[in-house]
């Protein structure tokens, strides 16, 4: 991000500023939807979040609506699902993002000793084919693997070897690593390239020498890419600790079809919300657990942030 | 790097090809599924290579299932209006940023970058959205929420305007008398179309993509569903594809619909325009996710 830099004003400034003013008029109101539409879709409802401290009701609306202490978290934290979605969330964004990232670096590495263009080109656009698709089709693809009667594991695989099938959509045992996988099918290949895009920027001559010294494939990878990769890593791990609070409300809905049998395992708190607000339309208890993802989450990102800046101002997001 | 041993090329050649495979196969499933008939997918479950090759599904689909046109045709919509919207408030409000002397630039900096930090969350969004600007049920619902404009690629486009459209063209033009919004028509869209292109290809995907808005907005009008709803309905309910056959009301019919080809039929039609452009703009995405992943 560029720091904005504020420009010191001068004596004598009021009459250029309304020069200006006028000179970019058509510009302002070129503009004015796309400001009227942040205030509506991003600063409203940041205003609303005060509804978690309120008694909702949809006929008085957000001002009208009495207020009720801090019932809608009491009440949220009275069931067992508010301990759960915390630890799924929490436990699932720390796993995608260690998996994730290592993953993808060793990839991306791959991608980076192939000579062969077309093939390389090649590579790239297929490992980016599951990114261009929806959630809702991620989850027929799991369905036509994992489908108790006609999936493919249970028909191509399982029952071949003699093994009994096994109904996948009610076990809640299964689900954290198929739920991992899937999240790294889907998202491997939208990583790597990010870091491969960051690999071949770095100097040629570093290899160059490295190689007259003789050094080996693995010492390449050690002491020369991975040192250098370290400031992307950084900044990409900071984004990430940002979301840390929130979950991709497909990968958890979609891709186990909602089985009630699994919720153990896949609420988080998005789907929670989705659940409690357009299903129970239990407006208090969503709010709640919306709110705590809100606030949770820009406090992570302000301290990783301020953490990051004091350690190495150039790495910090702003 | 200069990789001197074959030996390891060969390992991260082996590698890739396994993993785009990985990438590919189950999209391969999910076509074969949808071209074998039904009874054949009761005896042998969906396989990688159909047995039986027959179109059941898919004659189906565009005959008798009343949804899938309609269904399609509102997809087809909502993302060229709501891409084309995307990139024009885009567009607008970087332009308006890229100027370094403009009154007041630090706070609508600010304005939109805070909205990259914090957000209300989904209860206050769809509260505003469904109770005080009222979408709800209506086409409004699949292009307004969330999707129309995002602070990120305002900034992403405000540095691609500040950095690739040199300052000597537009003082020069300045000079002509050129206004400030001829200076964007004619100067800054013209040299920023590669940046411009990828919010495009970004956003309509986004559109494409998109089945959250329709099930929290769409609760009653089922007709408005674009084919991720479809899609999504159907993993739900059979029965939502019994309700929308065209000529239910002979039980036989009903009966005979091959519910899990079609299914698999839906999801193929669903993906399919992404998978056949794909190769054409598969450089531009891949540069779009360059220019998003590290600069961020």
């Amino acid at each position: 991000m560029q720091k904005a830099k504020r420009t010191r004003k001068n004596p004598g400034t009021k009459k250029q500023t309304a020069k200006k003013l006028r000179k970019y008029m058509p510009l302002y109101l070129l503009s004015l939807p796309g400001f009227i539409y942040l205030i509506i879709n991003n600063y409203l409802p940041m205003g609303g979040l005060i509804l978690a401290f309120k008694k909702y009701s949809f006929a008085k609306g957000i001002i009208e609506s009495p207020w009720n202490g801090i019932q809608n978290f009491t009440f949220l934290f009275g069931s067992k699902w508010a301990k759960i979605m915390f630890r799924n969330t929490i436990c699932y964004n720390l796993v995608f993002l260690v998996l994730g990232t290592s993953f993808a670096i060793f990839v991306a590495i791959l991608l980076s000793v192939i000579g062969h263009k077309l093939a390389k080109q090649t590579y790239q656009t297929l490992i980016l084919i599951p990114h261009l698709v929806s959630t809702v089709l991620i989850g027929y693809l799991v369905f036509a693997f994992l489908s108790e009667k006609n999936g493919f594991i249970n028909n191509g695989i399982l029952m071949p070897i003699g093994a009994k099938p096994v109904s996948w959509y009610t076990q809640a045992g299964y689900w954290p690593v198929i739920l991992v996988i899937v999240q790294l099918w889907r998202s491997f290949g939208f990583q790597s390239i990010v870091y491969f895009a960051t690999i071949i920027g770095f100097d040629k001559t570093y290899y160059e020498a490295a190689v007259m010294d003789g050094a080996s494939v693995g010492q390449q990878i050690f002491r020369i890419t991975l040192p250098l990769l370290k400031p992307t890593v950084i900044i990409l791990i900071i984004m990430a600790l940002g979301r840390m609070f929130a979950s991709d409300f497909g990968l958890f809905y979609q891709v186990p079809q909602n089985s009630g049998l699994l919720y153990s395992v896949t609420t988080t708190i998005d789907t929670f919300v989705y659940r409690t607000l357009m299903q129970d339309h239990d407006v208090g208890r969503s709010l709640a657990a919306g709110f705590l993802q809100s606030i949770l989450g820009f406090v992570v990102v302000m301290i990783t942030n301020a953490v990051v800046r004091k350690v190495d101002n150039e790495s910090a997001l702003f | 790097m200069v990789c001197t041993k074959k030996g390891f090329r060969v390992f991260a050649n082996a590698v890739m090809v396994t993993l785009a495979m990985c990438c590919v196969l189950p999209f391969i499933l999910l076509i074969s599924s949808s071209v074998t008939d039904e009874a054949t997918l009761m005896k042998n479950g969906y396989a990688f290579i159909p047995e039986t090759v027959n179109f059941m599904a898919y004659q189906y689909l565009f005959q008798s299932f009343g949804g899938i046109l309609r269904a399609y045709g509102m997809t087809v919509f909502v993302t060229a209006i709501g891409a084309f919207l995307n990139v024009s408030m885009t567009m607008f409000m970087a332009y308006l940023l890229s100027k370094r002397d403009l009154p007041g630039r630090s706070f609508i900096s600010f304005f939109i970058f805070f909205t990259m930090l914090f957000s209300g969350g989904m209860v206050p969004s769809y509260i505003v959205w469904s109770q005080y600007m009222h979408v709800g049920d209506s086409v409004f619902a699949l292009i307004c929420p969330n999707l129309l404009l995002g602070g990120y690629n305002v900034i992403l486009m405000r540095t691609y305007f500040t950095t690739n459209v040199p300052q000597e063209i537009l003082e020069a033009a300045e000079m002509d008398s050129c206004s400030e919004i001829g200076k964007l028509f004619h100067i800054s869209i013209p040299l920023s179309k590669p940046m411009i292109s990828t919010v495009a290809l970004f956003s309509a995907l986004a559109y494409w993509n998109d089945w959250i808005n329709g099930i929290y907005y769409l609760t009653r009008r089922k007709d408005l569903y674009t084919i991720q709803n479809v899609l999504n309905s159907m993993m739900n309910n059979v029965q939502f594809l019994k309700e929308n056959t065209l000529d239910a009301a002979s039980a036989q019919i009903v009966n005979q619909i091959p519910t899990q080809g079609v299914r698999m039929a839906i999801a193929v039609i669903s993906v399919l325009p992404i998978l056949v452009i794909y190769p054409f703009f598969q450089k531009a995405f891949i540069k779009g996710i360059v220019i998003g992943g590290v600069k961020g």
